[in-house]
């Protein structure tokens, strides 16, 4: 076995896009498939509400996500990798990051706004010009992905951990965007196995108010009561604070109905008309959990993709957690 | 390779083949599972959510239409929770599309409303979402109703594969909606193909029903109608007959019964169009002029050419199509004949097609100041009218056409499929360039078939004819990148619009699938092969129209020839 791909195997890390899907696993399925060509993409759509630290990243270690997508192409031995930027990353960021790749195969792409181009198979299609729409899995990208091409998508935290493990400087950690009504809001590199109790402690952040926090993005994430804070921040990293009194429940989850809507590719029926319902249930602040729960399975069961499969999700916590 | 696969569905065992889903699968062996957005023509999308099912050992639900089979795979297509969701999805389906039931192309033939029933919804659970929304017009043939689109967007990807790209998808308010295209190079060419994929009459022909039926009961006018080749092998589909079913007689005793003073048949003229084209194709052979000759008797195709393709507008044939020439005949000779005033004669054609609405509206067809054509019914606004009228075709005795247009020859009436019109023409330039000998050959069965683009090289007296027959704009377009790669490589085109020639037609009974359509087209050989007369010469009405009427190029020209032009986008939102 490939010693970067041992070395990714016993640090067990673990994807920092959202899924948490084991990186060396990844890797080794791309390093099997048979192809002609093989391509890398670093996947910096970072696109849904209060998560902001794959910018911190790319604004900061720009060298490190580099090193880790080369590391990646030469591992897998792909003749060709995307960087795959949101447009605001891309307007801020392009000129360095092309002083940066120099001469080497590596491409700059910009993400069109919507949310539903962050999922890989949009991703590919969109790169070859297609339409912004998600493909049938499987074929999973690791054996039919760009150009039809064996392809490995890792995020960019992901990339600047391999880099990190590939220089042995790894420490178990991963970043945290601290958001909401927090004292210190910012990006935190900590320890991942840091309960969301401590994180909000050694970042100075924990209210002494009473609050509920969202966790793992601040659309598909978990919504945690003050008491359920002794887990780790999972998803994509981010934790938004909440205070019970000042917050308009029915207009948060307006801004996720909106922002699902706004971002999703409306192919499917439960993710274009399942959330539009949700949508109005909202807006006439009209909360029946018997009219919601079969709206939220079908959604869970039925979508096309992970995005719709996601979106129940933060309504149904906040309804029987907060609202009841 | 194909490899035999053994599955199970509901704890009985079945065989697929590698490459097959498992709709393919249940459906092969009649296991009901709802679609609505998957069509034989084109990929699954898996938008519409309704076929989801179970597979034993894998976690969450699959769509049937997408997944393919695997040894040993089994599957259950039905249990409480699949039934729930599906009925979610049909509420939520329901929840976007408005109700015009009343006035729909699938007023008798929904399978949106018969699902709703079936899994017993309230289609009015919710309020329409696209209240409000509009309705375009595309030309004298196309409606397209927004507001009962239900986003499965297969008529974006046929018009697609048409290599028409009229429809875009445009955002609107957080939604990417169907919508026609601003995009000056982009225009509907009228096929209706997306009639034929649309699964609730979101698309629909711009209907003539109304008109027609006021013109029945004006005393004044004499109403006469004539039938296309290809719809007498579908429209008894409307009434219960199996595909393929021959109702040209009972389409005539169903047209008289609604008040038609005469019933012609279009295969007639069809004989007509294949004479003068055959004598086209064998001027420009000789002369080495404007070759390849295109077919142009599908409009669409024209449209296409004018628009899209407009430096090959020389290669077209100038031959008019068969419903022209009769209706031309009917206000010029027969009027004559049989002394009426063309100004009184109303010609309804009833078509598998609704390019064909359009095709009656240029003025550069009209004949002394008429159009030859008044209106143009699709089969499926014929099969209304009867509906209206209590007819049922199936229980009508077979009557025969009016004279002097009520026996076409064979060759006459496989124009309706994809090869006929080619073949029609071969029989007939051999037959010419042989001086008249009896033909050795008759059927020339490479040129059949739903193959998009054939190919035949026919030698007659030392002379190739290099042909090629098209259906499917889509492949038409590839076939022009070939032509100008490669100007001599064929000598003669047919380009049919639609998938499998006018028995795909976007006039069509629904539903239309590719393996509806082999079974109509066969229904049309069949009855060719019974014919006595199979070459359009034989034909004694031709050989009559020929001495009496057609006597010189002035009145051929007017009566069988047109000419084109380039057209500008014409349908502008």
């Amino acid at each position: 076995m490939n010693n970067l791909v041992i070395k990714l195997k016993e640090a067990n890390l673990t994807g920092r896009g959202g899924a948490g899907f084991p990186v060396a696993l990844k890797w080794e399925s791309v390093i099997n498939a048979l192809g002609e060509k093989k391509y890398v993409i670093c996947n910096a759509s970072e696109g849904e509400p209060n998560v902001f630290k794959d910018g911190f990243i790319l604004e900061n270690y720009p060298e490190e996500v580099i090193n880790g997508i080369v590391l990646a192409m030469e591992t897998i031995n792909a003749s060709e990798a995307y960087l795959y930027l949101n447009p605001n990353y891309y307007d801020q960021f392009e000129e360095n990051f092309k002083k940066i790749i120099k001469q080497r195969p590596i491409k700059l792409f910009k993400k069109p706004h919507y949310y539903i181009a962050g999922e890989e198979t949009v991703i590919c299609n969109l790169i070859e010009g297609k339409k912004m729409e998600p493909r049938q899995r499987p074929p999973f990208i690791s054996t039919v992905g760009l150009f039809g091409c064996p392809t490995l998508m890792n995020n960019v935290e992901t990339f600047y951990y391999v880099s990190k493990i590939n220089k042995g400087e790894y420490k178990q950690t991963r970043f945290y965007s601290l958001n909401g009504q927090v004292k210190n809001p910012g990006v935190y590199e900590l320890p991942e196995n840091l309960s969301i109790l401590e994180i909000l402690k050694q970042t100075g952040n924990f209210p002494d108010f009473e609050f509920f926090v969202q966790v793992g993005g601040g659309a598909v994430g978990e919504i945690l009561l003050s008491e359920e804070l002794d887990g780790q921040a999972k998803g994509a990293g981010s934790i938004t604070v909440y205070e019970k009194e000042k917050t308009d429940f029915y207009k948060i989850m307006e801004n996720w109905a909106d922002f699902f809507l706004e971002g999703n590719c409306d192919k499917c029926t439960p993710c274009r008309e399942g959330i539009y319902r949700l949508k109005q249930m909202v807006k006439e602040k009209n909360i029946d959990l018997s009219e919601m729960e079969p709206i939220f399975e079908n959604l869970e069961k039925a979508s096309f993709c992970a995005l719709g499969r996601g979106a129940a999700a933060p309504f149904r916590g906040l309804i029987k957690k907060i609202l009841k | 390779m194909s490899k035999e696969i053994k599955i199970k569905i509901n704890g009985i065992e079945y065989s697929g083949e590698t490459g097959e889903t498992i709709l393919k699968v249940a459906r092969r062996n009649s296991i009901k599972i709802p679609t609505l957005c998957e069509h034989s023509d084109l990929e699954p999308k898996a938008s519409c959510r309704l076929c989801l099912v179970a597979i034993e050992g894998r976690k969450g639900l699959f769509t049937s239409c997408s997944t393919l089979i695997e040894e040993g795979m089994e599957i259950k297509t039905d249990s409480e929770e699949i039934n729930r969701l599906r009925k979610k999805n049909l509420e939520l389906l329901f929840a976007q599309h408005i109700e015009r039931c009343n006035f729909c192309v699938r007023e008798f033939n929904c399978q949106f409303l018969k699902l709703a029933k079936e899994y017993g919804i309230d289609v009015k659970k919710y309020e329409d979402r696209k209240i409000g929304y509009p309705k375009f017009k595309f030309g004298p043939s196309i409606c397209f109703d927004s507001s009962k689109c239900i986003d499965c967007r297969n008529c974006l990807e046929v018009c697609e594969k048409q290599g028409v790209g009229f429809l875009d998808l445009e955002n609107n308010n957080s939604f990417l909606e169907i919508v026609p295209s601003k995009n000056p190079k982009r225009d509907c060419v009228y096929c209706g193909q997306c009639v034929i994929h649309c699964p609730t009459g979101a698309f629909m022909e711009i209907d003539s029903v109304a008109e027609v039926e006021s013109v029945l009961v004006d005393k004044d006018k004499y109403v006469v109608f004539q039938i296309a080749p290809s719809i007498r092998t579908t429209l008894g589909e409307e009434f219960g007959l199996p595909y393929g079913t021959d109702v040209t007689g009972k389409i005539f005793a169903g047209l008289r019964k609604i008040g038609a003073k005469k019933a012609f048949d279009v295969s007639v003229a069809a004989d007509v169009t294949t004479i003068e084209e055959a004598e086209e194709l064998i001027e420009r052979l000789t002369q080495k002029k404007n070759l390849p000759m295109f077919t142009s008797c599908c409009p669409a195709w024209v449209k296409y050419v004018e628009f899209y393709a407009p430096e090959f507008i020389s290669n077209l044939t100038t031959v008019r199509s068969p419903q022209m020439i009769l209706g031309g005949l009917s206000k010029t000779y027969f009027a004559k004949n049989d002394g009426i005033d063309p100004q009184k004669i109303i010609v309804v054609s009833i078509m598998p097609c609704t390019a064909k609405k359009y095709e009656i509206t240029r003025p550069e067809l009209e004949i002394e100041g008429l159009r030859p054509i008044d209106y143009v019914l699709t089969s499926r606004e014929l099969a209304r009218i009867f509906k209206k009228n209590k007819i049922d075709l199936s229980l009508l005795e077979s009557e025969k056409g009016d004279t002097p247009w009520d026996e076409p020859t064979g060759a006459g009436i496989i124009y309706g499929a994809s090869g006929g019109v080619t073949e029609s023409a071969l029989r007939t330039a051999i037959f010419k360039l042989t001086n008249g000998q009896k033909l050795e050959q008759v059927e020339f069965k490479n040129l059949r078939g739903m193959k998009e683009t054939k190919e035949a090289v026919i030698e007659i007296n030392n002379i190739k004819i290099k042909v090629a027959i098209v259906n499917g704009l889509g492949n038409a377009k590839e076939i022009l990148k070939i032509i100008k790669q490669d100007p001599n490589r064929y000598d003669y085109i047919e380009v049919m619009a639609c998938p499998g020639g006018c028995i795909g037609g976007g006039g069509q009974p629904l539903p239309t699938t590719q393996e509806i359509r082999e079974l109509r087209a066969q229904g049309l050989y069949n009855i060719d092969e019974i014919k006595n007369n199979r070459l359009a010469d034989e034909s004694p009405i031709i050989k009559k129209i020929y001495q009496e009427f057609l006597i010189n190029q002035e009145i051929r020209h007017k009566i069988c020839h047109t000419h084109y032009l380039i057209k500008q986008k014409e349908n502008n939102f």
